[in-house]
């Protein structure tokens, strides 16, 4: 695909999906949207580095949960300017990641080692959130209502689904243009083979420290705007395993390392939980068991998710024969 | 300064939950050894294991009964859970297995939650309160009988490993798989052996931890996030190293639990968690890189 017609392709998808609020959708479709987005965007950052970059973290709320506490601190205790806060909270979740990956990197952990040391981080985080006074203890830190744009605080739902959405745009764009440039190919090819690319004069501490420091900021992003719509983080919304689990099932479920993965995931597992929620009714968990399942069935059948399913059906349908099945991602 | 008893009793009761901390970790650790992978799935197999020993005894068996039963039914779990789920889900890719395992854990968690819902369970049996009398502590009964099961169970592990062609086979398998599989061993048969010796370590834990721990869907994540920080801690496939990192641990916890509290004594556990990661990821005890 050309370069404009990608771009064209993502502006496209997220004009349409602009369009929602104005059908007059209820409240709950709505937050249930907003909420998609959010994990759309969290799932965007950990795609960065999981998806592209090989390295699959399994602790990203430790990103997620910066972002929210550092707006939620910098609003609530320092007088700090909502859309400010939003920023700097942004900041802050890029310098968190690239400290944790100066650490994990520099001792050259990868795999299932990368994966516990940022689980390790998250639930560190979450019991320092939950312990210590600053953080609010265990009730968490709840913002003040007040409404005003100049302080990121909106009447209508729309507003905060249109700034999911641009932010989620922004990021496929941003994903668009890495994918092309240097630093993206630096950063597959780390996946491939670091050692390879270590021998063809490839960074490999360097590139990764910039993915890591992206992703972050891109999941701290979703953070601070969650704490902007809830008006509420605690230890548990912040840090807890669940911001982890929704972070990487997104895009793994959309597509691994791809652009679309992640918004498609997202809003699948959002339809997927509200199907199973309205036929099992009140049954705790059963819809989080489901994304469990699918997680093994798209590992087993699909490692290119549900946009590599769709691409291969469509190849079928216009060239009526069938393309062979991609083995890896690439 | 603390007096000695005091200090002495918690390093006691330290060793006694650490313990059953090793013989989780133990599974753990044997999994990694050979397949060099962690398995996410760990402490979601010890949440149903403890929901199967609870309801042995809802049906009146004792859970140190339900152990014979419950051990050899995990193993032919554990067997089937690696020979039919995650070996053929996971296409021989390590970061596949990563995945496929936190699959499994979400799946079993929350199905657990579906099935039972997050309440709290516990049993009371007749021993649950009984104390040993050592003088200077008292010992609560059923914690030392965990304790004493988990050294025998570790021995046995260890009997196994060393003196036994299927213990042979296992840490030849660790050690060179494609060499292995060139003398006749079964490679996936060993793996999903050592999945099942795994599990069956967990069904005696389960059994063990009942009669003075409570049930529900989440208890296995509290264990298992100690159990990973142990089995780093000993080394990643070190089975001695998983023994003694257990205990260790358990004391760690106890002594910072007793001059910091508890909820920092899940963070002490953490912190040298990562520290043992980014310091020395091989572990105290561990060869390989």
């Amino acid at each position: 695909m050309s370069a404009a017609r990608a771009y064209g392709l993502i502006i496209g998808v997220v004009a349409l999906f602009a369009l929602v609020p104005l059908a007059g959708p209820s409240n709950t479709l709505l937050n249930g949207m907003v909420l998609a987005l959010l994990i759309a965007l969290a799932g965007s950052g950990w795609n960065l580095l999981g998806g592209y970059g090989g390295l699959f973290s399994f602790g990203h709320a430790a990103f997620f949960g910066t972002g929210a506490y550092a707006s939620a601190i910098l609003q609530s205790r320092y007088g700090v300017n909502a859309w400010a806060a939003f920023a700097v909270a942004i900041a802050i979740g890029a310098v968190v990641g690239w400290v944790i990956g100066f650490l994990s990197f520099r001792s050259g952990l990868r795999g299932s080692y990368f994966a516990l040391v940022t689980l390790a981080f998250a639930e560190v985080f979450r019991i320092i959130a939950n312990a210590s006074p600053f953080f609010g203890g265990a009730p968490g830190i709840l913002l003040k209502l007040d409404i005003r744009p100049a302080n990121f605080q909106f009447e209508s739902r729309a507003i905060y689904y249109w700034i999911a959405l641009a932010l989620v745009g922004l990021t496929m764009l941003v994903m668009r243009a890495i994918e092309r440039s240097r630093l993206g190919a630096y950063i597959v090819a780390i996946r491939e083979n670091e050692n390879a690319a270590k021998a063809l004069g490839v960074n490999s501490l360097a590139v990764k420290l910039k993915a890591i420091a992206l992703s972050a900021a891109i999941t701290a992003a979703a953070g601070a705007l969650y704490v902007q719509y809830f008006l509420l983080v605690n230890a548990d919304l912040g840090f807890g395993t669940w911001i982890s689990i929704d972070a990487l099932l997104a895009p793994i479920i959309g597509g691994l390392g791809t652009v679309f993965g992640p918004l498609l995931g997202a809003l699948l597992l959002h339809e997927l939980g509200e199907l199973t929620r309205a036929i099992a009714g009140g049954v705790p968990g059963i819809d989080t068991a489901l994304f469990g399942a699918l997680l093994i069935l798209v590992i087993a059948f699909a490692r290119d998710g549900v946009q590599g399913v769709i691409g291969r059906l469509f190849a079928r349908m216009t060239r009526k024969t069938a393309p062979p099945a991609i083995e890896a991602v690439s | 300064m603390l007096a000695p008893d005091i200090l002495l009793s918690a390093v006691l009761n330290g060793l006694l939950t650490g313990a059953v901390y090793a013989l989780v970790a133990v599974g753990l650790t044997l999994v990694y050894g050979v397949l060099h992978i962690i398995n996410f799935a760990h402490g979601a197999i010890l949440s149903v294991a403890m929901f199967a020993a609870y309801f042995a005894w809802m049906a009146g068996l004792d859970p140190y009964l339900a152990m014979l039963v419950l051990a050899p039914a995990f193993y032919a779990l554990g067997y089937a859970l690696q020979r039919f789920v995650i070996s053929p889900a996971s296409h021989g890719e390590d970061q596949n297995v990563l995945l496929v395992t936190l699959g499994l854990s979400i799946l079993i968690e929350n199905a657990l939650n579906a099935a039972f819902h997050s309440d709290t369970r516990s049993i009371d049996v007749a021993y649950g309160l009984d104390t040993i009398d050592l003088g200077f502590t008292f010992l609560p009964l059923p914690r030392v009988i965990a304790f004493a099961v988990a050294c025998a169970v570790g021995l046995a592990l260890w009997y196994l490993l060393t003196r036994t062609d299927t213990g042979k086979a296992i840490r030849a398998v660790a050690k060179e798989t494609y060499g292995a599989s060139l003398m006749g061993i079964d490679v996936a048969h060993i793996y999903a052996v050592t999945f099942g010796l795994g599990a069956a370590c967990l069904a005696i834990a389960a059994c063990l931890l009942l009669p003075s721990y409570y049930v529900n869907p989440r208890v296995g994540e509290a264990y298992v996030l100690v159990a990973f920080t142990i089995v780093v801690f000993g080394g990643m496939g070190s089975v001695p190293g998983a023994l003694i990192g257990g205990l260790a641990i358990g004391v760690i916890e106890s002594l910072t639990g007793l001059f910091f509290g508890d909820s920092l004594g899940q963070l002490g556990i953490f912190l040298i968690f990562i520290l043992v990661l980014l310091l020395r990821p091989t572990g105290l005890f561990g060869a390989r890189a």
